[in-house]
């Protein structure tokens, strides 16, 4: 996740960055915000649609019951206060808006007051998180692909009111390492309670960020940008970092930017300007006359909580404690979901290190058809020397694959530890083939230590250990 | 004055009843409408589109059920007229806007829907203000409508299409909406019953907005009984408008009369004074009278916030409608005018097909919303409107129903109102009721010192409609055995 090249010394001495996001999360409901039509990404062009997202004329809003419950779920999972929320109505005109207003919450959102806490325990403040319906989608063509210049523009209004929620940070993250923990600790959380499949570069979890600068040791803000179009957590890095030196550089030459709206352009490497203050416009906010409050009741908020699923810090911290390492070494483990099974893994007598060396190394696929308690014996088969590290590993994927018992597995497969006077002997026979190999090591290469595993490896089907192969060649050697 | 109505077609319950019992059939109600239409139509201007195929399609399903035996609804073989703001599949619907022309929606509001199921047959789209914007239907792209009882007069508005097809004897029964008063003022000056329903009673799905948190659809009919009769078939539930009211409303039919013994009812004082004609002044000081022979309890209630309804609604009324046709853009649907970019085409789009005072409404509405502007227009508007609310519960602790006028004048000539601000002044008495979600109806009670007719408005609480068209039945029978000589 850490991309360190990018982030060491970003800007001179003397100046920090201010950064605020805005994370617009679609949520996993099959239906729209408003209508019945299908939530679903990659059909042809206007097929889900109908009067209401089309919004044509005496069509009418019906608040989507599941895409409320999700919203919330996200709220309280942000530790965010679910408050009577106001649906009110965003007024500007855009060809793929339908009714020329977006349907959104102003000034009474359902979640506010909420935060995320970093892996590195930094507690980043959540402002808001609002529901509102997604626009279509524009593709302009002719003049440069913006809408002033094109010669004719095609509209998909198949995401056209598919819910959202925007997620909105307090301007708190001081580094672009931290914003891409924060964006990364929020798509875990929304994995965790299952309320979006938070992809990015499908478009399901777009992130804004808003850039400013400031000499260290200020409480000011500062003139901000806001980008848009960053497409993944690198680019957001990448853009954070330009942006910043950008303000520097105006700052430190007697300028300053435009407050405005930014494009980020990946392959260029750079912002562009977009919008503008001075043509911002004044979207006339008001309360949506067609919709209801949103007003849940004690019951409803008490039941998102109880049925609330381990969420990403938690789950850190509890692996983290039952094996011992800090939290930083557990974000594998909780991206994969595998923390549960290495918790129970270790409770059931596995070795915390080995069981967390699997996990990260041997398990990208997931947990498959592996139980804790099988687990648990083939990480204590592989500390008794009963299996090579690379038997272990087949063993583990037969587990993942089919399961059961890793001591039947590895009879069937013909696996059991050999004896090193087999080894001995293979080893004599391999160095008298290859008088040349063995010379190098003799002299310190140890790049063909490699060979000579490699070739008992062959011989023995996997079945040797490395590590013993390694130290009989030592023993040789040291004659 | 000619009394041009058709005998056939003066009474909803009446030919239901008829047709049911196989007495009469759709066909024969729907081919003596379209005659009445074909004879007199080309002088009001009544409709802007007829539906004949879908019409006679409704008939002739209607009586092919009737001949196998089966219920053709309480309305069966009725023929309807709608206000051309309510969404009919496959039919141009165009509020009288050129901005609309041309465009047929792919759906059916729900009031059509349940119109049909009860039996009832869709004669055509009639004429209304542009979006429903105005009070005497002469702001319609396609032309005015003309009062029936005098051609040289308006109809009222908005809906005074709808209005003028009952009184000309087209239909029994029609449909109109009503932002701030677009049914209940037509109704009284074209003579006929006009009904606004409590907020939420009748499902706004398909009428296509005007101002949203105030637009409710409602009947027009010849009797208050016919307004009864297809007020119960049109209201309840729709899960299709988050607004729509979720209990069981009460049917108003079954008691309709039972009178108004013990009924406490307040005249509004504030909608008794200046700027009402005396003549209408004097005939619902009548209606009073007849509600009290009747064995009401009346007094005069003062309701000070109502004076400052106006006001509030022009404010109210533009902002939401600023929004709500901000879509015609001539981006998917109606009229479109190119333009070099999007939204030069949107520009020239809207400034084509949108009339004067549909540019000044959203004007004024933009402005309403502005930053900086909102607390002061929109945001005290609000506030007033919270106020008529509350001093209209404080009058509901003491009175069951409350009484004014319809509207200040009966009807106008045509062209006499030609500066904004008078004309808003006709919906003076019936915007409150808007403001405040409250059912309220117009009935016919006597002419003017003109001869024409003057409405008396009943008001009630939310959800009050079974006592208000029980107090508006007492004073039908009331004007009817002349006490509004």
């Amino acid at each position: 996740m850490s991309d360190t090249t990018e982030t060491k010394q970003v800007l001179p001495d003397g100046w920090e960055m201010v950064i605020g996001l805005e994370v617009h999360v679609e949520l996993a409901t099959k239906t729209k915000l408003f209508c019945g039509c299908a939530n679903h990404f990659g059909d042809e062009p206007n097929t889900n649609i109908c009067p209401t997202c089309l919004g044509l004329p005496g069509s009418l809003p019906v608040p989507n019951e599941q895409a409320v419950h999700f919203a919330m779920v996200l709220g309280r999972a942000l530790g965010c206060s679910v408050e009577p929320g106001i649906f009110a109505r965003k007024n500007y005109f855009y060809p793929d808006m339908p009714k020329d207003y977006q349907t959104t919450q102003y000034e009474e959102p359902t979640n506010e007051h909420g935060a995320i806490t970093l892996p590195d325990g930094r507690v980043i403040a959540i402002e808001r998180a609002h529901i509102e319906e997604d626009t279509g989608k524009s593709t302009h063509l002719g003049g440069g692909g913006r809408i002033h210049d094109a010669t004719a523009t095609l509209v998909d209004y198949n995401r056209a009111g598919v819910p959202l929620v925007e997620v909105v940070s307090g301007p708190e993250m001081r580094n672009a390492d931290e914003a891409r923990a924060y964006v990364a600790e929020l798509r875990d959380i929304l994995l965790a309670t299952g309320v979006s499949d938070a992809r990015m570069e499908e478009g399901s979890m777009r992130v804004d960020a808003n850039v400013s600068v400031r000499p260290v040791g200020s409480d000011e803000l500062r003139t901000r940008c806001e980008i848009k179009n960053i497409n993944s957590l690198r680019s957001l890095g990448r853009a954070i970092n330009y942006e910043a030196r950008r303000h520097v550089d105006l700052w430190t030459n007697s300028d300053q930017p435009n407050q405005e709206t930014r494009h980020w352009d990946e392959e260029g490497g750079r912002t562009t300007p977009g919008r503008s203050k001075e043509d911002a416009e004044d979207y006339r906010y008001f309360a949506c006359p067609d919709l209801p409050p949103l007003v849940p009741t004690a019951e409803t908020i008490a039941g998102i909580d109880e049925s609330m699923p381990a969420l990403p810090a938690a789950r850190r911290a509890a692996l983290a404690a039952a094996a011992g390492v800090g939290e930083a070494d557990t974000l594998l483990a909780i991206e994969r979901g595998l923390d549960g099974l290495a918790c129970e893994t270790i409770a059931a007598g596995g070795d915390a290190t080995a069981v967390m060396k699997h996990v990260d190394q041997n398990l990208a696929e997931g947990q498959g058809e592996l139980t804790a308690a099988s687990f648990a014996a083939l990480v204590s088969m592989e500390a008794d020397g009963a299996l090579s590290s690379t038997q272990v590993k087949t063993v583990l994927a037969e587990l993942v694959a089919n399961g059961g018992e890793p001591a039947a597995i590895a009879e069937s497969m013909g696996f059991e530890a050999m004896d090193t006077g087999e080894l001995d002997g293979l080893l004599d026979q391999l160095i008298g083939d290859n008088p040349d190999e063995w010379g190098r090591f003799l002299e310190g290469d140890n790049k063909v230590q490699g060979f000579f595993v490699g070739q008992i490896m062959k011989a023995t089907q996997g079945k040797a250990d490395g590590k013993i192969v390694n130290q009989l060649m030592r023993q040789r050697a040291q004659g | 004055m000619s009394s041009p109505v058709e005998p056939g077609l003066k009474s909803a319950a009446k030919l239901a009843a008829a047709v049911r019992a196989g007495e009469s059939s759709a066909a024969d109600a729907l081919a003596a409408s379209s005659a009445v239409i074909a004879d007199r139509d080309e002088e009001v201007h009544a409709f802007l589109h007829l539906m004949t195929e879908r019409a006679e399609a409704q008939a002739a399903a209607v009586d092919a059920k009737i001949a196998a035996g089966e219920d053709a609804g309480p309305l069966a073989g009725v023929p309807i007229a709608l206000k051309d703001n309510m969404c009919t599949r496959g039919a141009p619907t165009t509020c009288s806007s050129k901005i609309l022309e041309g465009w047929h929606p792919p759906y059916d509001a729900t009031v059509i829907g349940r119109l049909e199921a009860a039996g009832a047959i869709m004669v055509g789209k009639t004429n209304l203000d542009e979006f429903a914007m105005g009070s005497s239907t002469e702001n319609s792209a396609f032309g005015p409508t003309r009062n029936p009882l005098d051609t040289s007069r308006v109809p009222g508005g908005s809906s005074g299409g709808s209005a003028a097809a009952v009184a000309a004897g087209y239909v029994p029964l029609s449909l109109g909406s009503d932002t701030g008063g677009s049914i209940r003022q037509p109704a009284a000056l074209c003579g006929v019953v006009g009904v606004k329903p409590t907020y939420g009673a009748v499902s706004r799905y398909g009428l296509i907005a005007f101002a949203s948190s105030l637009d409710q659809i409602g009947p027009f009919a010849h009797t208050v009984e016919d307004a009864a009769l297809c007020f119960d078939v049109i209201s309840g539930h729709d899960q299709l408008d988050a607004t729509s009211i979720p209990e069981p409303l009460a049917p108003t039919l079954p008691n309709l009369h039972d009178g108004v013994e013990g009924v406490r009812v307040g005249i509004i004082d504030e909608l008794m004074g200046e700027g009402i004609e005396p003549d209408v002044r004097r005939r619902t000081e009548q209606a009073a009278e007849a509600l009290a022979a009747a064995g009401a309890i009346v007094d005069t209630v003062s309701v000070p916030a109502t004076i400052y309804g106006l006001a509030a609604y022009y404010l109210i009324a533009p902002a939401e409608a600023s929004s709500n046709l901000a879509r015609y853009d001539g981006v998917r649907y109606g009229q479109r005018v190119d333009g070099a970019n999007v939204a030069t085409m949107n520009t020239n789009t809207r400034s084509a097909g949108f009339g004067d005072e549909v540019k000044r409404r959203i004007m004024l509405g933009t402005y309403a919303l502005s930053s900086g502007y909102y607390d002061a227009y929109y945001g005290k508007a609000q506030r007033v409107r919270t106020l008529i609310s509350n001093e209209f519960d404080a009058a509901y602790e003491n009175f069951d129903l409350l009484l004014s006028p319809t509207s200040p004048s009966t009807a106008f000539e045509l062209g006499a109102k030609s500066d904004p601000m008078s004309l808003y002044m006709c919906d003076v008495c019936t915007i409150p009721s808007n403001l405040a979600g409250h059912p309220a109806m117009s009935v016919p009670f006597g002419v003017g010192d003109d001869g024409l007719p003057v409405g008396v408005q009943v008001l009630g609480p939310m959800l009050q409609e079974p006592r208000m068209f029980q107090a508006a039945q007492v004073l039908e029978n009331a004007a009817a055995s002349g006490g509004a000589a």
